[in-house]
């Protein structure tokens, strides 16, 4: 069960039109169909936004018919279950029409007039165009009308009274298509707008507070990501995955290929590449990735880690755990930690090792993982779990070894804290 | 002494390329199969032998029309077992079917199966039902679809030998109360939900107790089962 819900704001109408011709071109030279051209491409460039935005992540079981809804998505408040948005007339979105699909993206309100709950993540995509916005609508009634009722959601009181929402959206919601920055470069404000809204990126990235809220202030600053126990990295801090330092074509790989010389998306980033990003065309990846690189660090990068004073209390349990990398990690990751690029991901100086939070290097070691398959990674190689094989004390060694060996600066970890994990999420 | 110089150097040449290949090869990371799945076999075994521990079955010589719809049940949460729906949630179609060839082509020899501490009539009364099966419930014999000698039939019925007793009752556990579910028809659905406990427990003590023997599965297009099956289409399609 993945929260998937992150951002999207697509660029306002007023985006330079070259721009956004030049990115549909790839798409448009393999649709080569006999219908006016102009209907199948909307679709066909609905389909590519609606890739961009991930809708089938929330709005899908897994093989059930496209986008015919009832997927759980558990959150601190209870259980929210994601609506049919089919054009069935009756239980889909079928009898919307292209402004009422606008309103709802826009301003977070359905046509009948209701608020509706932010795990729909309409605070991203009200930066959407209303030509984008048209295009998806266009798609979503070309797919194949699926009659089945939504699910009414299981929230516990208070926030089953979608009136408190009105408090939410004052706190927490600005409505708005995505505006240029005339200071940057067209590619720059690209990714910006697909980052900002259809991405819905920072619905992780972002801190969440205790009203499930994401504060403008700490945009991309990390947070865990409630229910699932995984943390999303900072996309700020170079210390976390902030990408400052890293060569352009590894963020592109990263989120298109799931696999990178820096490091392996696994989890719920698994889960967005996936859906997601590995369908989306070199030309956007790219100009997300140039967007993200930009993002000002809210820290200065690290000193050299090779400089770094290796931490004095942790003794036994790094002395532990290197017998235990030895053994168990070394073959693929190497004695070094260096990893062989790109499938066994580098553990030294991999910025997700020593992050703050010790959740997923833990994570990996208890569960293991495979990268998810994709079009440039079709057979991806798999870490094994070793939660059968090794004690809460074994793995919080090992972890603490990878975390403050080779320069690394994480802290040490504790049984305690792997037991919590375990017990999340191996039953 | 020009020649001698030179053969030292030649030597150092080849020393310092040789040093530079293993370097390389040690770095390498080999395009197989058997590097992908080490995911696997970390808990199935190796070559996904089967391990001592009772939930970790063997993988090995399995129909790959069996394996694929597991994977696909995995991922797709149709089959619940938190370890695996994570492992597998983001793979695709085809290279599930991958993993699947790769395991039903290997054959290693299988782990020796622990004696059976179950008493002679609980065992006698699983031997009954696999071989005749419950006709009062309407149950058919196990061996009628697994096959005369357990050995599993292409392309979806898994080989029933060299389970332990707490795996095969806990699977018929899991169809009973939908934790596991197969493809519509779900005919082992129907069977799981039709024995009684006793006879769960009878006939996993039975098949626990039987030796594994080099059986492989069957293949006999055409044969028609006794119930309607998902995963055994009867008249070709996909597995």
């Amino acid at each position: 069960m993945n929260p998937r819900s992150l951002l999207r704001k697509l660029a306002r109408a007023a985006l330079p039109a070259a721009l956004a011709a030049a990115a549909w071109l790839p798409l448009r030279a393999q649709t080569n169909v006999s219908k006016p051209p102009a209907q199948a491409s909307i679709v066909e460039r609905g389909r590519y936004l609606a890739q961009a935005g991930d809708c089938i992540a929330c709005h899908t079981v897994p093989g059930a018919k496209i986008f015919s809804g009832n997927r759980a998505m558990p959150t601190p408040f209870g259980t929210l279950y994601a609506p049919n948005i089919t054009p069935d007339r009756e239980t889909g979105i079928g009898s919307w029409s292209a402004d009422d699909f606008y309103n709802m993206m826009h301003t977070g309100r359905s046509p009948k007039g209701y608020l509706l709950y932010p795990a729909m993540p309409f605070a991203s995509y009200t930066r959407v165009t209303r030509a984008d916005s048209d295009a998806i609508f266009a798609y979503l009634r070309s797919v194949p009308p699926v009659r089945q009722a939504s699910r009414a959601h299981d929230l516990r009181f208070p926030y089953n009274n979608r009136a408190l929402l009105l408090g939410w959206r004052t706190l927490y919601f600005q409505e708005g298509e995505y505006q240029p920055d005339r200071s940057k470069s067209a590619e720059w404000n690209r990714g910006a707008y697909l980052v900002q809204g259809l991405g819905h990126c920072a619905m992780c990235h972002t801190p969440i507070n205790a009203l499930g809220g994401s504060s403008q202030e700490k945009a991309f600053q990390g947070g865990l990501i409630p229910m699932q126990n995984w943390y999303a990295p900072s996309l700020t801090s170079n210390r976390e995955a902030g990408l400052g330092d890293w060569a352009l074509q590894d963020i592109v790989d990263l989120l298109q290929k799931g696999v990178s010389n820096r490091g392996t998306v696994y989890g719920p980033m698994a889960e967005v590449t996936f859906n997601s990003l590995q369908f989306m065309s070199d030309e956007d990846v790219r100009a997300m990735a140039v967007y993200l690189k930009s993002l000002p660090a809210d820290q200065g990068p690290a000193s050299d880690p090779g400089q770094a004073p290796l931490r004095a209390d942790v003794g036994q349990a790094y002395t532990e755990g290197r017998r235990i990398y030895a053994a168990r990690c070394a073959t693929c990751h190497g004695a070094e930690g260096r990893g062989k690029l790109p499938h066994y991901p580098p553990l030294a100086r991999n910025q997700s090792i020593g992050m703050s939070s010790a959740v997923n290097p833990i994570r990996m070691v208890l569960n293991g993982g495979y990268p998810p398959g994709t079009r440039r990674n079709p057979m991806p190689y798999g870490m094994p779990p070793f939660a059968q094989d090794l004690n809460d004390n074994e793995i919080a060694s090992v972890v603490t070894f990878i975390r403050t060996a080779w320069g690394n600066r994480g802290a040490p970890v504790t049984a305690r804290e792997v037991n919590q994990l375990r017990s999340a999420t191996v039953e | 002494m020009k020649i001698i110089l030179s053969v030292i150097g030649f030597g150092c040449l080849l020393v310092a390329s040789v040093a530079h290949a293993q370097a390389t090869a040690a770095d390498r990371i080999p395009d197989t199969m058997e590097a992908r799945v080490q995911a696997c076999t970390g808990c199935h075994g190796a070559q996904g032998r089967g391990v001592e521990n009772v939930y970790f079955p063997r993988l090995a010589g399995k129909p790959a029309g069996y394996l694929y719809n597991q994977l696909v049940a995995f991922r797709d949460g149709r089959r619940k077992y938190v370890p695996m729906n994570y492992l597998l949630a983001y793979l695709p179609d085809a290279y599930l079917m991958r993993m699947a060839e790769h395991f039903a082509a290997l054959n290693p020899p299988p782990l020796v199966q622990p004696k059976v501490a179950r008493s002679p009539d609980q065992v006698r009364d699983g031997q009954r039902i696999v071989t005749q099966g419950i006709p009062a419930k309407k149950i058919p014999a196990c061996v009628t679809c697994h096959g005369t000698e357990l050995g599993g039939r292409e392309p979806g019925i898994p080989g029933l030998l060299g389970l332990r007793a707490d795996y095969v009752s806990a699977q018929l556990g899991a169809w009973r109360f939908g934790v596991r579910t197969a493809l519509a028809p779900d005919c082992m659905q129907f069977i799981a939900s039709s024995l009684s406990e006793p006879e769960v427990a009878a006939v996993s003590a039975y098949l626990a107790s039987l030796p594994v023997t080099t059986a492989r599965p069957v293949r006999q297009p055409g044969l028609r089962l006794p119930l309607a099956c998902g995963s055994q289409p009867q008249q070709g399609g996909q597995p």
